[in-house]
């Protein structure tokens, strides 16, 4: 049996190989899904579902569905960026997301999605929650207010032992993300800079430190997400 | 029928004005109070937030002069990070900031002289007030260019602020412990010698022109100049150590109407042994004072009339030959005459130009270290003069480097007496012994607040529209006339 398999994404036929995820198979094609929970190198978790795509009709995650020989996959259609725009809109109307004064502004990925899908007002009602800032880690605060619950921080910091240093604590809208205070001090300063980097928004950030990338070179100032995706592409002609 | 005015919950800056007037039996002035109605809050809720988040956070306060308070806030937090204040950051650190300053001190002036405050000099507080605002000027032959230029050196001002800040408003270039960008060759190049009129040299020359179109208008109004809403009071700013006007370090000095030291030298670390606010039940806005003097005595103005009553010279040649005229005019007395806080402006602008050139042309703001640090303290204080006058920033953290505690004294609190000062001669001159207001008495009343540019400025902003109430109450309490726009 052949390791390659023919998929169709918006009509472009692109080769796959044999058990990638749809999205890596896109990415790598040059076509753009937008991610938020997902995280390179890090094992997908399909929650925030900002990646759905139609699979021959029915909406799956690209980020953990695997390729299979003549998928029919819908990517870029005006069904699915308004479904994007509407995630992007509760995800900003749950929380408390101040992105005039957020250090992470120009450098957060759920502002760029925002962007991206071109959201004005969001159709839902702001919640306007009632969460706190812990400050109480020496090397990272955690603001609550803008935290998405992605699970990236939980699954990508770990100690050397394998153990995680976040997990959920509560339950329902009430859950929040924790450090584990058994190994909370052996965070050195590399672990909570990517704890930071890890992060799409600004739930988690290094202390005494902000603001240090001036208004034109951070990430998303001239280039809106995904197109990083696609230029690539264009350049070593994949498409 | 007694007639209740109704404040709204407010604070501190920005916003809508109100006045009311209240007249005795006899039609004579009784009280007269400016109420500002607007509630920010931004001393409570910066509260928890991360220390450095300050001064991107507290900017917010302002559209017009957020620079000032980013500024003032990165200050405060050079010391809370132990860089020290003024000398102790790097000298690219401290050049970008003040050229930052510099061009925001440009550009708000300008918006102010040009836009808001020129039209009732050239149209006359009792103009058309369908004309008396910039788009009369800008379509009136006569005054054309300076409509036109106002708006290219408001131009030139926010660009400047734009490379320094990174954002033409609300930006975050000023970071605790300095700055985080450098000045590019071609941003200095474009600043010093960029096509006609956005120059530096060109902005020098309208400089100029400004205070040559202001002295041609005084020597033929004297009047309106000299004589509308002057009163004696007491003045204060900060000063370089050796006197000079400096906007953005220095010590605190303040001078009394005769022009006698009643503070001088201070460091502006310890304000809080000098400087109380006092409330009073009426204003959700401080009255401040110095504490020696007492709340009825200790009031004082601040701002560029200030600024130029408190400091011994102007450290730029151009500035300073204007300086050595404005006082010649008061034989190097105190000036008290509150339209000459307009002439005083413009000398600034001048000065804000002249301090431009010379920091474009200074290699540090293209190289060098950004930031510094030093022995971390719980507590700062930032000051510097912003526009329209001396503006405070004091802040507190907790062990987890959270802001617990803000006090802020912007300059239009400052000047909260002195525009009641200003509001109640006004009225004395133009309404008392009158059962009908009129257009051009309100907007006298106007002119008497807007000659301090306060940052009421919501209403400062739209000529001729500002949000100004009227209540006109004999001494029953009986509403006689009201007039609101």
């Amino acid at each position: 049996m052949s390791d390659v398999v023919t998929i169709t994404i918006d009509g472009v036929e692109i080769k796959a190989e044999k058990g990638q995820k749809i999205l890596d198979a896109a990415t790598k094609a040059g076509i753009y899904i937008p991610t938020l929970c997902n995280f390179e190198g890090v094992k997908p978790k399909g929650s925030c579902r900002i990646c759905s795509v139609l699979v021959n009709g029915r909406p799956m995650t690209a980020c953990t569905t695997p390729v299979s020989e003549g998928m029919v996959i819908e990517n870029d259609t005006e069904y699915l960026n308004d479904l994007r725009k509407a995630i992007v809109e509760i995800m900003f109307v749950e929380g408390n997301h101040m992105c005039p004064v957020c250090e992470r502004s120009g450098n957060c990925e759920l502002q760029a999605l925002a962007y991206r899908y071109l959201m004005m007002v969001p159709r839902f009602p702001y919640l306007f929650p009632t969460r706190d800032i812990d400050a109480s880690h020496p090397k990272l605060i955690k603001d609550h207010d803008r935290c998405i619950l992605c699970k990236r921080c939980i699954r990508a910091i770990q100690d050397e032992n394998g153990k995680n240093f976040f997990a959920f604590k509560r339950r329902g809208y009430k859950v929040t993300i924790n450090i584990d205070p058994s190994i909370s001090e052996k965070m050195t300063d590399e672990l909570a800079q990517k704890a930071m980097d890890v992060c799409p928004v600004g739930a988690l950030i290094r202390k005494e430190k902000g603001y240090d990338v001036p208004i034109g070179k951070r990430k998303y100032d001239k280039v809106r997400i995904g197109n990083d995706i696609e230029n690539k592409a264009k350049k070593e002609g994949v498409v | 029928m007694a007639k209740k005015v109704t404040i709204e919950p407010v604070t501190r800056v920005e916003g809508h004005g109100k006045v009311t007037i209240l007249l005795d039996d006899n039609k004579k002035v009784k009280q007269s109070r400016l109420h500002i109605v607007e509630f920010r809050g931004f001393e409570k809720f910066v509260q928890g937030r991360p220390y450095w988040e300050a001064p991107v956070l507290v900017q917010r306060l302002c559209g017009i002069c957020p620079v000032s308070h980013h500024l003032a806030a990165a200050k405060a937090l050079d010391v809370i990070v132990g860089a020290g204040t003024g000398d102790g950051l790097t000298p690219t650190g401290e050049k970008m900031r003040r050229l930052m300053h510099y061009g925001q001190f440009f550009q708000s002036h300008v918006l102010h002289f040009f836009h808001l405050a020129s039209p009732d000099l050239l149209f006359g507080i009792d103009g058309n007030p369908a004309i008396r605002n910039v788009v009369g000027l800008a379509i009136t032959d006569e005054f054309k260019h300076l409509a036109v230029q106002a708006v290219m050196m408001r131009k030139y001002g926010q660009e400047i602020i734009k490379a320094t800040a990174g954002k033409k408003i609300h930006g975050t270039g000023a970071v605790p412990g300095g700055i985080n960008k450098h000045l590019t060759a071609e941003e200095r190049d474009s600043f010093i010698n960029g096509p006609d009129p956005l120059n530096i040299d060109k902005m020098i020359d309208w400089s100029l022109g400004g205070l040559e179109f202001f002295k041609s208008y005084h020597k033929n109004n004297k009047a309106i100049i000299d004589d509308f809403a002057a009163f004696p009071s007491n003045h204060l700013s900060l000063v370089r150590k050796d006197g000079a006007l400096d906007i953005y370090h220095g010590v605190l000095r303040a001078v009394d109407s005769e022009g006698k030291r009643i503070l001088d030298d201070v460091d502006y670390q310890d304000y809080l042994n000098y400087i109380d606010e006092e409330v009073r039940s009426w204003s959700y806005m401080k009255f401040p004072y110095l504490k020696h003097l007492g709340k009825k005595d200790g009031w004082y103005r601040v701002g560029p009339l200030a600024r130029l009553n408190t400091c011994d010279f102007i450290p730029t040649p151009l500035a300073q030959k204007e300086f050595e005229e404005y006082k010649a005019y008061t034989n190097g007395k105190i000036n008290n005459m509150s339209m000459h806080q307009h002439w005083a402006r413009l000398i600034e602008i001048l000065h804000s130009a002249e301090e431009m050139k010379r920091l474009l042309n200074d290699p540090d703001l293209m190289s060098g270290e950004l930031v510094t640090r030093g022995t971390k303290q719980k507590e700062g204080v930032g000051l510097l003069e912003a526009p329209r006058g001396t503006l405070f920033h004091h802040y507190r953290i907790n062990d987890d480097d959270q802001i617990e505690m803000a006090n802020l004294i912007v300059s239009t609190t400052s000047n909260n007496e002195p525009m009641n000062q200003a509001v109640e001669i006004v009225a004395k001159e133009c309404m008392e012994d009158q059962d009908k207001i009129t257009e051009p008495m309100m907007n006298a009343v106007e002119v008497a607040i807007r000659s301090y540019d306060p940052c009421l400025s919501c209403a400062t902003h739209a000529i001729g529209k500002m949000p100004l109430e009227i209540s006109l109450i004999d001494a029953d309490g009986e509403l006689i006339d009201r007039k609101s726009k």
